[in-house]
């Protein structure tokens, strides 16, 4: 008898183990299924790429394998003027594919239906890549967002997608999330902003539909720094950004952000190296009140991490 | 040096081998933890110490700090008391002395291998599960799994009728724990995205706090006090009050650590409304320990072990009353995302589990080296920088946090807020420095017990000897 009460006493923890992730994992399950993804969600899904974050195709967390945001003016294949812009999303052949494109049940039911119906996302394939976009469609009066396998169509190929923005509407909003996890940003900005009086400083909180397919979402948890969802609807200025990356004690004395200036690399816009032992010695001299003004900071090479950084935070953060 | 036993015959090892090992293991753990912990402080009081550095920036270190306490510091030391308290409440042997050493030893090398892969930016960006997928598959299958078949392994090879409330929650943990693993990585498994990602992150990071590191060292104070004590655990009823109610209620609130996050509204309530029943296992925790020492209150003074186990007990109470309401709405508004919630966690981790986790390592050590202590005025000190260290730094954050939430709720400018709470981050690493400052003192009293500590005879324990020193 007693030997069975411990028997009773594993089958309990068994159980009671068993009731509680029921109740917590397999019946909010139907809710996180049911949620269908909004324009914010699509185009962070499609943005980011398969996965931030350690994997195959990226397992140094630098953004490898990561699609190119680009804004459009034009139709790449056309030449007639698209007002206002649009964001594509380029796929080079190889590149993977974000979750919700290989697995659409991750946009939720409805949009689902539209960007297979409407939208062909399932005629696209990873060997040739693809430009996507984002459309909307009216279902019953209401206006929903859905992907758009743009290859098929428009007829928007890669290379004419790429040509057509050039490199000033090109941005590596993908990479630059990733660099956003990589170096730990998130270990004090948040990504959420709370429903108190915080929405009306940082904005307001993420709606249900905006994860779908995002890896990982990065909320944060521990905020020893504004939140950072719409920053770049309070501050546009890629200027202020750059000089805040570089060193924050520039344009906010009192920041206790770390200095960045490690993601220029080692050479400048014109591959001139960047001697950053004279910047410190400047910046020093600065802070002591021997120089009227700071040192400029150097204009990052085209394929700096930072360049990817700021690009993510004015396209991704609005 | 107990790497010989690596590859010797499991008879010839001797009893107590694998507690050493995870014993010394931990405190080096802890060392390096509380180091990091003290550096990255550093960095949040003077943001220009050390600069420019992509290894030393605050973002590739403060994970590095939380991990190597968890997995390191304070897993690591139930691990060790799971190597000599399982056996010793079932009258017998561990049931595999080599597999408790390889256990240690792979844990030491994949938990090295993952915190520098993680310090160096491979990480999957998901809080408290950060380690890459690869690391994790080591830690469920090449240390966690092993450790839990040799401690069910000695469970069911035990020579009495019953099994006491430490085995209970020794057993359940482990599995709740690998269980939380495994479903916990499925995100990066699996490729799960999404708010079931973000879900599934906070999911992970409350069982492991909620399920394995509190409720563990619980257990372990139900064995230190009454061995040290000489006195029976006041009620085994009371016990497994506190076991089921920490099985049934603490299992399922992981959704309040995400309260403003778009997730179904009834999961949220349904989280508090069980998060407020916290309460329950933590009354009863606290009332039978205290009542347990009864007519001892004096080792409370007199004895470093007790001072230490009872220190841990009292945080509990704190810790569970601001654990049970802060989770509510009501409360969870002005704090969330506050130090105020740094410091909570520190006064579970460091405070509450820490200290009863650094009893039993002090115990455990000198009753399997069969060794009395080395130093008793050490062991004070060690005491005495770690609980000053830990009160400066769990204080300056609270407050901090309650700064911080003001400003929130005022919407005064967020640089305002920084500039008001620089002086609680200068006071924050003061505090930590001065718990690493304790555990360094702790490692080299220990070193000293096992060279130089008197010989503890056969059938005494190493307290009921007087200090030679």
């Amino acid at each position: 008898m007693a030997f069975q009460n411990y028997r009773w006493g594993t089958a309990g923890i068994g159980g009671m183990f068993g009731l509680s992730m029921t109740i917590t994992l397999f019946f909010p399950s139907f809710d996180f299924r049911s949620a269908e993804s909004t324009w914010v969600g699509l185009d962070k899904a499609m943005s980011n790429g398969r996965v931030i974050g350690f994997s195959y195709e990226d397992p140094t967390v630098t953004g490898q394998g990561k699609p190119l945001t680009v804004i459009l003016n034009k139709d790449p294949k056309t030449g007639a003027t698209i007002d206002p812009p649009v964001r594509a999303y380029v796929y080079q052949p190889g590149t993977p594919f974000a979750s919700p494109l290989n697995h659409p049940d991750n946009l939720g039911p409805t949009v689902k239906r539209l960007s297979i119906d409407k939208g062909k996302i399932d005629q696209a394939n990873k060997a040739q890549g693809a430009v996507f976009t984002i459309n909307h469609a009216d279902v019953n009066g209401e206006e929903w967002a859905y992907a758009e396998n743009a290859s098929v169509t428009r007829g928007w190929t890669v290379d004419a997608a790429l040509s057509t923005a050039g490199d000033a509407n090109t941005k590596y909003v993908g990479r630059g999330k990733s660099i956003y996890i990589h170096e730990g940003c998130w270990w004090c900005h948040t990504l959420l902003p709370e429903h108190t009086q915080d929405w009306q400083v940082f904005g307001t909180p993420p709606y249900l539909g905006d994860f779908n397919g995002e890896m990982p979402t990065a909320f944060g948890s521990d905020r020893k720094a504004p939140d950072i969802l719409h920053v770049a609807s309070r501050n546009s200025s890629r200027e202020w950004m750059m000089m805040h990356f570089f060193n924050p004690r520039l344009v906010q004395p009192n920041s206790i952000m770390p200095r960045f200036d490690y993601l220029w690399g080692r050479v400048d816009i014109n591959g001139n190296p960047i001697d950053f032992s004279t910047w410190r010695k400047e910046y020093t001299a600065y802070r002591k009140g021997e120089r009227p003004y700071p040192p400029e900071v150097p204009e990052y090479a085209r394929n700096a991490e930072i360049r990817a950084l700021i690009d993510w935070v004015l396209t991704s953060l609005k | 040096m107990l790497f010989k036993y690596l590859f010797a015959k499991n008879e010839d090892i001797p009893s107590g081998s694998a507690t050493i090992f995870f014993g010394f293991s931990s405190i080096l753990w802890f060392i390096v933890g509380t180091g990091l912990g003290s550096f990255n402080a550093a960095k949040l009081a003077f943001p220009d110490f050390v600069t420019g550095v992509e290894m030393f920036a605050f973002g590739h270190m403060r994970q590095v700090h939380v991990l190597a306490v968890i997995l390191g510091w304070i897993s690591m030391a139930f691990a060790m008391t799971m190597m000599y308290m399982t056996p010793a409440l079932g009258n017998t042997k561990l049931w595999s002395e080599k597999l408790g050493l390889w256990t240690a030893f792979l844990w030491n090398v994949g938990l090295s291998l993952g915190l520098t892969l993680l310090w160096s930016g491979f990480t999957s960006g998901r809080e408290y599960s950060d380690l890459i997928w690869p690391i994790d598959l080591v830690v469920i299958f090449g240390v966690l799994l092993p450790l839990g078949i040799n401690v069910w392994m000695t469970i069911a090879q035990r020579r009495t009728q019953g099994i006491y409330i430490t085995n209970w929650f020794f057993g359940a943990c482990i599995f709740m724990l690998i269980t939380t693993f495994l479903v916990g990585n499925s995100p990066e498994l699996f490729n799960l995205t999404g708010l079931t990602e973000a879900y599934l992150t906070f999911w992970f990071a409350h069982n492991v706090l909620g399920l394995w590191i509190t409720p563990v060292a619980a257990g372990i104070a139900y064995y230190v006090l009454p061995k040290l004590t000489g006195n029976p655990l006041y009620s085994h009823r009371i016990g497994h009050l506190h076991f089921w109610s920490i099985i049934a209620f603490y299992s399922t609130p992981a959704s309040h650590h995400l309260l403003s996050a778009p997730l179904p509204e009834w999961l949220k309530s349904f989280a508090s409304v069980e998060g407020v029943l916290i309460l329950i296992p933590a009354v009863a925790f606290v009332a039978n320990i205290l009542l347990t020492m009864k007519g001892r209150w004096s080792m409370f003074v007199e004895n470093v072990e007790t001072k230490f186990t009872i220190t841990g007990v009292l945080l509990a109470i704190p810790l569970n009353m601001q654990g049970g309401f802060q989770q509510t709405r009501a409360i969870n508004w002005y704090i969330h995302g506050t130090g105020w919630i740094v410091a909570h966690a520190h006064l579970a981790l460091l405070g509450m589990s820490s200290f009863l986790e650094v009893a039993a390592v002090y115990f455990g050590l000198q009753q399997m080296m069969r060794r009395k202590l080395y130093s008793l005025a050490l062991a004070n000190v060690h005491y005495w920088f770690f609980i000053i260290g830990f009160c400066t730094y769990w204080i300056s954050m609270t407050i901090a946090g309650l700064i911080q939430g003001a400003g929130k709720i005022y919407e005064v400018p967020y640089i305002d807020v920084v500039i008001a709470e620089h002086p609680y981050m200068i006071a924050r690493w003061v505090g930590g420095t001065m718990v690493f400052t304790g555990n360094m003192i702790w490692l080299y009293n220990m070193y000293m017990t096992a060279r130089e500590g008197t010989l503890v005879p056969k059938g005494r324990y190493a307290h009921e000897l007087a200090y030679e020193r």
